[in-house]
C-alpha cells in the first residue's frame, strides 16, 4: 500500500465553468520583472505592463505590489477560496481583502513573487489580468442576480459573457482610462448609474413574445468629480447588448481624453460633449458595429441553469435543537429571502473587507456544506454572500460561522461601513480610512445599532482621499480624508457628505462639513440622535435625510444648515496639550502628517 | 554506504520511511512535546522535544543526547514534527552541526501522516546507547558577530523567514522577506525542487551568494529555510540560530517599513 491508496475524502467541490487564467502569463511576468530589475525595461512601460496584469504599486515602496484578483460576476468557488487562503499566507500578510468591485486583493506582495501568485491562481482558473490599468475592469453583477425577488431575469450569464468577450481582447488593452461594467438584478440592488456602463435586465413584450433585454446607463461614475449615468434608450435587446458594448468602448477609445489624466474617464467625455450628442453617436456607432462585425462575434451566453442541490449533511451535530445566542439578530441583519422558496442568501459581515487565511479556509468548507449552488458571490460592500442556503440549515450554518469568527451581525445594515485601503497600503492616502471603518463597525455593533430598522437602509463609506475608491459620494453618510491643523499641529480630518444614494433616485451626497477623524463616531451618533428626535413614524434615516437634502422636511430641521449648526461644536479641535490623542490618526501612535507617493490611478 | 545514498537528500518520503522502519535501518526522532509523543507516534521513534534540546544545546550535551538515542556516525536519522517541519529542521540542523551528515526530514507532518491512516503506536522503544564522534561544522552557523560583518559584503544574502507583517514592522537591515509558509506546498513541508528553484531564482537568491537565514527566536522557521535552500541546490547556507530575539537583545540596529499602517489591513 502506498500513500496514494489512502487519499482523504474531501467533500465534493463544484468546479468553475470558466477558466479565466493563462499560465504563460506567470512565466512572462517573472521574466519581465527580471528584465526590469536589470534595468532592461523602462520604468513607464513596466508600470503599464504590471497594471495590465493586475498588480498595483504599494505605499512608499517599489518592492511590494498589491495583486487584485478578479471575480467576474462575483462568482467564487470553494477551491478558489482555499487557494487564495494559501496564497495569502505564503506571499501576503495572512489576510485577503474583498473590495467593492468583486475583486479580492492581496497586499504587500514582494514584486518578485507576483508571478508565483499568478501560477497559484491559474491552478484554480482565476486571473488578475486587466484588474488594473486602462482596460475593461472586472465585470460586476449583483450578488442577488438569480435570486432577487424583484428581478425580471438573471443577468449573471450576460455578465460572465461580457467579461469573457473583453478579457485579453485587443480592442480593450489600451483605452484612455479604466472602463467598468456593472450588471444588476433590479433598481434597488446595484450601482448602474455610477459606472461607465450599467445594466438592468428587463423583459419586453415585442409582438406578443417576451424578449430579454436591458436598460443601459452610460457615463456615470464617482471620483474627484462624479456624474450620474444616462439611460441610452428604453430597451436594448439581448442581441444588441454586445453591439452596444463594443460601440461604447470604441467611441471611448477614439474620443476619450488621453492627455489630461484627471479628466479621462468616459463620464468627462459624455459631459463635455453633452448627453444628446453622445447618445446619438453611440446609436450610430452601434449601427456600424452591427453592420460590420463578423457573425461569429457573439457573446457566449451560457444559459444552462446552475445545478441546485442541497448538500448532504455529513452529520448534524447540534440536531437543530440548540440555537446559539445572537441567531435571531444575525438572521435579521445578514440574510435575505430568495425568490426560490425555502432558500435564503446569507451575507457575511467582514471588517472593511478583510478576512484571514484561516477564515477563508474554513469558509471554503462551509460553502461546500451549505450552499446548494456550491459557490459564493462577492458583493458591492466588501463582503460575500452564500446563496441557496436552505432555511432548515441556517442555525447550523450560524454555528459554523461562529466557529471561524464570521458570524458577526449587521452585514446588510449601516453598521458595516466601507473603508478603502487608505494609509494601510495606498500611495495616495491621506488618512487611515480602513481602520476608521473598522472602529465604527466595532462601536456600532456594540451599541446594537444593526438591530435598529431605522438605520438599516443607510450606508457609511469612507475614502482615504478625494479619489472615492470607497464610493463615499453615494453613501448616506460619506467621508473622504484630508489633513487639518491647529498652528503647526496636524490631524486627520474628513470631509463629510450626506444623502448620497445609488438606487433609482441616484444622487451624490451634499457636502456638510469637515470632521476630525477622532470625532467621526460622536458626530454620526449625533446625526442619529437628531434624526430620532425629528423623524416621522415610518421614516428611516435614509428617507429622512433625503427629505432634508431636498428641502422637503418640515420639522425643526429644515435644511443641512440646521444639521451643520448642531454638529459644529463637536468638531472644534482641542489643543495638542488638552488632547494629544486627537492628533493621532487611528492605528497610529506617532504624530499625524500627510505623506503621499506617486499615484497609479491614471496609469 | 548509507551516507552515500543519502548524500544531498533533504527529505525522506513517507513510503521510504515506512520501509526503512520495517528494515530497522533508521532512527526516527519525534521532536514534539512529550505528552503528544506518549499518546502516539511513528513506530520505533524516540522523543526529543525541541525545548529539551534547546534548554542546553552546548555540543557536549547534544552529543550525550545523540548517544542516548542510539545514534552513531553511521546511523541514518529521520526527524519529524507537527509544526510544518520547522522544529524538526532545527533538530536536524543541530545534528548536522555536530558532524552527523545522514539526517533527513520526514517530507510531511505527523498530522498528515496520521490523516493518511498510516501506522502509529505508543510504544517507547528500548534504545542501546551508542558512541558518536564530535566534528563541529561551524560553517553552517552564523553568530551575531559573524552576521554583523557579513552583512556588509555584496555576496551575502540575509533572509528573514518570519511572517510578512512582522518583517514590515521590524527586521535586520538589508534582510529580504521570505515567510516560512512560502517554502511549503500542500501536504509537504518543502515544495518540489523545481518549484523551490524557480521561487528563489525569481528572488535572485542564487548559488553565487552565501545565504544566512533567521527568524523570530530560536532558528526553527529559518532552520526550515536552511533546508529549503539546500533542497534547491544552494548548499552555501548558514543558520543564524539565535535569530532576531538575540539581535534585539543585543540592541543591534533594526529597520522598519515606514509611513504605512499595514497592521490595520490584517483581519486578526
Ligand atoms: C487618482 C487615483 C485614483 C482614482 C481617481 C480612483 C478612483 C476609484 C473609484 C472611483 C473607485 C470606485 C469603485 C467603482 O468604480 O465603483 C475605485 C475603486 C478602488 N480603488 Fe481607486 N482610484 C485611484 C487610485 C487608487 C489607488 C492608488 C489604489 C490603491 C492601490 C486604489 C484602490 C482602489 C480599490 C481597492 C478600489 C475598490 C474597487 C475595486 O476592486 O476595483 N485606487 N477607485
Ligand atoms: S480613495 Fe484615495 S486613499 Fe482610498 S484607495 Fe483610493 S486613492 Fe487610495
Amino acid at each position: 500500500m502506498t500513500i496514494s491508496d489512502l487519499k482523504q475524502t474531501i467533500p465534493d467541490s463544484i468546479k468553475p465553468k470558466i477558466n479565466w487564467s493563462r499560465i504563460e502569463e506567470a512565466d512572462d511576468f517573472a521574466k519581465t520583472v527580471k528584465l526590469f530589475r536589470q534595468g532592461k525595461y523602462a520604468e513607464d512601460s513596466f508600470r503599464r505592463y504590471r497594471l495590465q496584469h493586475g498588480a498595483y504599486g504599494t505605499r512608499m515602496t517599489n518592492d511590494y505590489a498589491m495583486v487584485r484578483i478578479k471575480l467576474p460576476a462575483g462568482e467564487i468557488y470553494p477551491d478558489q477560496i482555499e487557494k487564495i487562503s494559501q496564497l495569502s499566507e505564503q506571499y501576503s500578510i495572512g489576510s485577503a481583502h474583498f473590495s467593492t468591485r468583486e475583486n479580492i486583493q492581496l497586499h504587500w506582495i514582494v514584486l518578485e513573487d507576483v508571478s508565483e501568485i499568478f501560477r497559484g491562481l491559474a491552478e484554480v482558473g482565476l486571473t488578475s489580468r486587466e484588474a488594473c490599468g486602462n482596460s475593461v475592469r472586472n465585470v460586476m453583477c449583483s450578488p442577488l442576480s438569480g435570486v432577487c425577488p424583484a428581478e425580471e431575469f438573471d443577468s449573471t450569464p450576460y455578465a460572465l459573457a461580457t467579461a469573457r468577450f473583453f478579457l485579453r481582447n485587443p480592442m480593450a488593452q489600451n483605452l484612455p482610462r479604466k472602463f467598468k461594467f456593472n450588471f444588476t438584478c433590479c433598481e434597488k440592488h446595484g450601482m448602474v448609474r455610477m459606472v461607465d456602463v450599467g445594466l438592468i435586465p428587463q423583459i419586453r413584450n415585442i409582438d406578443g413574445t417576451p424578449q430579454r433585454g436591458f436598460k443601459i446607463f452610460l457615463g456615470g461614475g464617482l471620483g474627484n468629480r462624479s456624474f450620474v449615468g444616462h439611460q441610452l434608450e428604453d430597451f436594448t435587446s439581448e442581441e444588441d447588448l454586445l453591439y452596444t458594448s463594443i460601440a461604447v468602448v470604441r467611441i471611448f477609445d477614439r474620443l476619450g481624453d488621453r492627455k489630461n489624466l484627471a479628466r479621462n474617464r468616459m463620464r468627462y467625455l459624455v459631459n463635455d460633449m453633452g448627453w444628446d450628442k453622445f447618445q446619438n453617436l453611440v446609436l450610430k456607432e452601434r449601427a456600424v458595429v452591427r453592420a460590420t462585425q463578423s457573425v461569429v462575434t457573439q457573446l457566449e451566453v451560457d444559459k444552462t441553469p446552475n445545478v441546485i442541490k442541497r448538500p448532504v449533511r455529513i452529520s448534524n451535530e447540534n440536531g437543530g435543537e440548540i440555537i446559539p445566542d445572537g441567531y435571531a439578530r444575525w438572521l435579521k441583519t445578514n440574510t435575505v429571502k430568495q425568490t426560490q422558496e425555502d432558500y435564503r442568501s446569507v451575507f457575511l459581515t467582514l471588517e472593511a473587507g478583510d478576512i484571514t487565511a484561516s477564515q477563508l479556509h474554513g469558509l471554503s468548507n462551509i460553502i461546500r456544506n451549505f450552499s446548494s449552488e456550491g459557490m459564493a458571490r462577492s458583493g458591492f460592500e466588501q463582503n460575500l454572500a452564500l446563496r441557496y442556503v436552505h432555511e432548515d440549515d441556517l442555525p447550523n450554518l450560524y454555528s459554523k460561522l461562529i466557529e471561524i469568527g464570521l458570524a458577526k451581525s449587521g452585514a446588510l445594515t449601516m453598521t458595516a461601513p466601507i473603508g478603502c485601503s487608505g494609509t494601510t497600503s495606498c500611495n495616495l492616502a491621506l488618512t487611515n480610512s480602513h481602520r476608521l471603518a473598522k472602529e465604527i463597525q466595532r462601536k456600532f455593533l456594540e451599541l446594537k445599532l444593526d438591530e435598529d430598522d431605522d438605520l438599516s437602509d443607510s450606508s457609511i463609506k469612507i475614502s482615504g482621499c478625494p479619489n472615492s475608491c470607497a464610493q463615499h459620494g453615494i453613501a448616506t453618510l460619506g467621508f473622504f480624508g484630508g489633513g487639518g491643523h491647529v498652528g503647526k499641529d496636524m490631524y486627520a480630518n474628513y470631509q463629510m457628505s450626506i444623502g448620497g444614494r445609488s438606487d433609482g433616485d441616484t444622487m451624490l451626497g451634499q457636502t456638510l462639513l469637515r470632521i476630525p477623524a477622532k470625532r467621526i463616531i460622536p458626530v454620526i451618533l449625533k446625526v442619529i440622535e437628531i434624526f430620532k428626535a425629528n423623524k416621522k413614524s415610518d421614516d428611516t434615516l435614509k428617507s429622512w435625510i433625503h427629505r432634508v437634502v431636498n428641502g422637503n422636511e418640515d420639522s425643526e430641521i429644515k435644511s443641512l444648515v440646521d444639521i451643520k449648526k448642531i454638529l459644529e461644536p463637536l468638531v472644534i479641535p482641542p489643543t495638542i496639550e488638552e488632547d494629544p490623542d486627537f492628533y493621532l490618526d487611528y492605528g497610529s501612535d506617532t504624530s499625524y502628517h500627510t505623506k503621499t507617493g506617486k499615484g497609479e490611478c491614471a496609469a | 554506504m548509507c551516507c552515500l545514498t543519502n548524500l544531498g537528500k533533504i527529505t525522506t518520503d513517507v513510503d521510504t520511511l515506512r520501509s526503512e522502519i520495517r528494515d530497522k535501518s533508521v532512527r526516527v526522532i519525534d521532536v514534539r512535546r512529550e505528552v503528544d509523543y506518549k499518546q502516539d507516534h511513528i513506530p520505533t521513534a524516540v522523543n526529543l522535544p525541541l525545548a529539551n534540546l534547546l534548554s542546553d544545546d552546548s555540543p557536549e550535551r547534544v552529543l550525550k543526547l545523540i548517544n542516548s538515542m542510539g545514534i552513531d556516525d553511521e546511523t541514518s536519522v529521520v526527524v519529524y514534527d507537527d509544526t510544518f517541519g520547522a522544529l524538526a529542521s532545527r533538530v536536524a540542523w543541530t545534528l548536522e552541526y555536530l558532524g552527523h551528515s545522514d539526517v533527513t526530514l520526514l517530507e510531511t507532518t505527523y498530522s498528515h501522516w496520521k490523516s493518511l491512516g498510516l501506522e502509529n503506536d505508543s510504544i517507547v522503544p528500548e534504545v542501546q546507547t551508542r558512541e558518536h564522534s564530535m566534528k563541529l561544522h561551524p560553517e553552517i552557523l552564523a553568530t551575531s558577530d559573524y552576521l554583523e560583518n557579513a552583512k556588509t559584503r555584496d555576496d551575502v544574502i540575509l533572509i528573514d523567514n518570519r511572517e510578512r507583517l512582522n518583517f514590515l514592522e521590524q527586521h535586520i537591515p538589508g534582510a529580504i522577506s521570505l515567510p516560512y509558509r512560502t517554502l511549503a506546498s500542500n501536504d509537504k513541508i518543502l515544495r518540489s525542487k523545481e518549484d523551490m528553484k524557480r521561487l528563489l531564482d525569481n528572488r535572485r537568491i542564487t548559488g553565487d551568494s552565501e545565504i544566512i537565514t533567521y527568524c523570530g527566536s530560536v532558528g526553527t522557521l529559518s532552520g526550515l529555510a536552511y533546508y529549503a535552500l539546500k533542497s534547491a541546490g544552494l548548499p552555501n547556507a548558514k543558520l543564524y540560530a539565535r535569530s532576531f530575539k538575540e539581535w534585539k537583545n543585543l540592541e543591534k540596529p533594526t529597520e522598519k517599513q515606514k509611513d504605512a499602517n499595514y497592521w490595520d489591513l490584517s483581519a486578526e
